[in-house]
């Protein structure tokens, strides 16, 4: 039994050295430490949510190893749930487009800087995700905060002091700081790709700027746009930190209800079937664009 | 009064002169080219021309307009770019359509000036296409059709053929040259390549060092050319240098170096005196083979190569290495080592004064 186990298992790795074998296997070999990490770090911990998801929950005793649908049903029909859910596809969606509305001039810019100063802003660009989340996101509740800097202004100008922390418009303004370098990345890189001879064609056809920029440049750099779209958006809808520290107990996200779901009220199940529901959402509004906008591109460049 | 003019125009970079004091004028309706080794300033003076690059000081006039400070998109030229800058995102059609939109020319008649632009450039069949989807020959043919289209008055060209296979490049030559006589459109174009200037244009502007050396007819070029470094630039050519050892009758006579003196080159004077060095030019195809032991001088064959229709001869002889270039008339050509007559008719020797320039330098030349 002990050689048959050492005949499978311990010669593929060793004999590699055999020409045959290795190039065949040189492949899989070399997928494999990233396979096992993806399999044993994203895959597992989302499987056994899943199945959690099905597992019945009392309050008296807590999680109990029956299937139900009940916490999907739950969530599916409940109000409270489903206006979670708006917010936070809503929330997600403004910070993207904001962040595109800010973003693309913003790379345009530093596509036409020279250096030294392009690779100065470029690390301006990139600073804010060297510093954590959650020290970003205390930074803007002591800038909005009752006695913040800004209230402090707003009642200086005689407009007094207003309510900016646990708003909305706050998580949303967040959120755009925070992804704002997933949007300019792509977009400056699908800029470093344009010929810029082609913008000088347009020029000498007689376009005005304007009419060079939407009609030539942007359709060029729509795959760039596109794929910052899909990384702010993903990250903001699953976001936890911001909506958790400037949303407060009042303004849920779907993020923090989960949180709240395992720690505040230990109902695993439900917490899971709400994780899964996100993901699902999350999948089908992702691709559903990608579709939408990327077809229309691959139609035109391949 | 000519169509376009370029007075006195010079671009500084800081305290480098890319361009310095071009002055030229172009007809309307001529073909011509700006010719010169990479980095003598034509692309910089096709820029200038287009209103990519700011002109320093001087004047460029367009049929009478001075169009020195006119933004690029308010000159209406059609430009045909090195990489041809197609628009990836647009047909093949509405690549050719753009110029004519911007332009606001009704849709109707777009349609129609965009076919026949693409059967201009035999294309007609591939306006449905993608850039992506068309060959090298095939963009650039884009590229032409799109700047011809708006019917221009000017059509610059920037190296339009230097990204095309040898073949293609001289096939393309004739094409282009047929589309700009039958559009009758002004044409400027750029390129380092002797051969493809000569073939297409109705005449060649040299440039060395951001200046104007020669501006004539392709034929006059090659065969007077009025600088030393024209001749090597334009074509092979044999230098041989010399001293002027006696002037009268309108003659020279130069006494070469390594040549016994009683071999002297007769030449016409041109205001040469006695005793001045000069490097007299004889292109190759000019020198004639002859038997051993007749013309002017004798040598020998040290290599020979096969070119098609020539075979070109490396000699030695008392001037020193030679090339010289004999048609291919089908018989036995000599093989090295053979020994040889050469000869040539005085008319085809060109003088050019000062010393002979490093050899290094000629290398670099083609």
């Amino acid at each position: 039994m002990s050689s048959l186990s050492t005949d499978t298992a311990a010669p593929a790795p060793a004999e590699g050295s055999a020409p045959g074998i290795g190039q065949r296997f040189a492949p899989a070999l070399m997928a494999g430490p990233a396979t096992v990490l993806f399999a044993v770090l994203v895959l597992t911990p989302l499987l056994l949510t899943f199945l959690l998801s099905f597992n019945e929950y009392e309050h008296a005793t807590g999680r109990t190893h029956g299937f139900t649908l009940s916490h999907y049903a739950e969530v599916l029909t409940d109000g409270y749930y489903l206006e979670i859910f708006l917010r936070t596809f809503r929330v997600a969606a403004l910070a993207t487009a904001i962040c595109a509305v800010i973003g693309v001039p913003e790379a345009l810019i530093l596509s036409r800087m020279r250096n030294p100063w392009r690779s100065v802003f470029l690390l301006v660009v990139l600073t804010p995700l060297l510093v954590s989340v959650v020290v970003r996101a205390f930074g803007w509740s002591m800038l909005l905060g009752p006695d913040g800097v800004v209230n402090m202004i707003l009642q200086a100008v005689g407009i007094g002091r207003t309510r900016l922390l646990y708003s909305e418009g706050t998580v949303v303004v967040a959120l755009v700081h925070v992804m704002l370098p997933f949007m300019v990345i792509p977009v400056w890189t699908s800029l470093q790709k344009l010929d810029p001879a082609v913008e000088q064609a347009a020029l000498s056809f007689g376009a005005s700027r304007t009419t060079t920029m939407l009609r030539v440049i942007a359709p060029q750099i729509l795959p760039g746009i596109l794929s910052g779209s899909l990384i702010v958006f993903g990250l903001s809808a699953s976001a936890f930190a911001i909506p958790g520290l400037l949303g407060g107990r009042r303004l849920k996200m779907v993020a923090t209800v989960v949180y709240d779901q395992y720690l505040g009220e230990l109902n695993w199940p439900l917490g899971a079937a709400i994780a899964v529901i996100l993901l699902v959402a999350n999948l089908i509004v992702m691709l559903t664009y990608h579709h939408v906008v990327d077809g229309h591109y691959r139609k035109r460049m391949g | 009064m000519s169509f376009l003019t370029l007075r006195n125009v010079t671009k500084r970079y800081g305290s480098f002169e890319a361009v310095g004091n071009v002055t030229l004028s172009v007809e309307k309706g001529e073909f011509v080219s700006l010719l010169g080794p990479s980095g003598c300033g034509k692309t910089t003076t096709l820029q200038m021309i287009a209103g990519f690059v700011d002109v320093t000081s001087g004047t460029i006039e367009l049929d009478g307009r001075d169009i020195t400070r006119t933004k690029p998109n308010s000159r209406g030229l059609g430009i045909v770019f090195q990489s041809y800058a197609l628009f990836p995102h647009m047909t093949v059609a509405d690549n050719v359509s753009f110029g004519l939109e911007m332009k606001r020319v009704p849709k109707a008649e777009r349609a129609a000036l965009v076919e026949e632009a693409l059967a201009l450039v035999h294309l007609d069949k591939y306006a449905g296409r993608y850039p992506r989807e068309l060959s090298g020959g095939q963009r650039q043919r884009v590229a032409l059709a799109r700047a011809i289209v708006i019917r221009p008055p000017v059509l610059l060209l920037d190296e339009p053929l230097s990204n095309l296979d040898a073949k293609l490049r001289e096939a393309m030559q004739f094409e282009l040259r047929d589309i700009q006589r039958k559009v009758g459109t002004t044409t400027i174009m750029v390129t380092h390549d002797q051969a493809e200037a000569f073939s297409i244009s109705d005449r060649v502007v040299v440039m060395e060092a951001g200046r104007i050396t020669q501006i004539d007819q392709p034929y006059r070029i090659y065969e007077h050319p009025e600088t030393e470094f024209i001749s090597r630039f334009v074509g092979k050519t044999n230098m041989l240098p010399g001293t002027v050892s006696a002037v009268g009758n309108g003659r020279a006579t130069v006494s070469l170096a390594g040549m016994a003196a009683g071999m002297p080159a007769d030449v016409p004077a041109d205001g040469l005196s006695m005793g001045e060095t000069v490097v007299l030019c004889i292109r190759p195809e000019k020198l004639r083979l002859a038997p051993a032991g007749q013309g002017r001088l004798q040598g020998r064959v040290t290599d020979r190569f096969f070119l098609g229709s020539q075979w070109l001869y490396h000699l030695d002889g008392p001037l020193g290495p030679l090339m010289a270039v004999a048609t291919n008339d089908g018989e036995a050509p000599l093989d090295p080592g053979a020994p040889v007559g050469v000869d040539w008719p005085a008319a085809v020797v060109r003088v050019h004064r000062g010393a002979m320039p490093a050899a290094p330098e000629l290398e670099s030349l083609e």
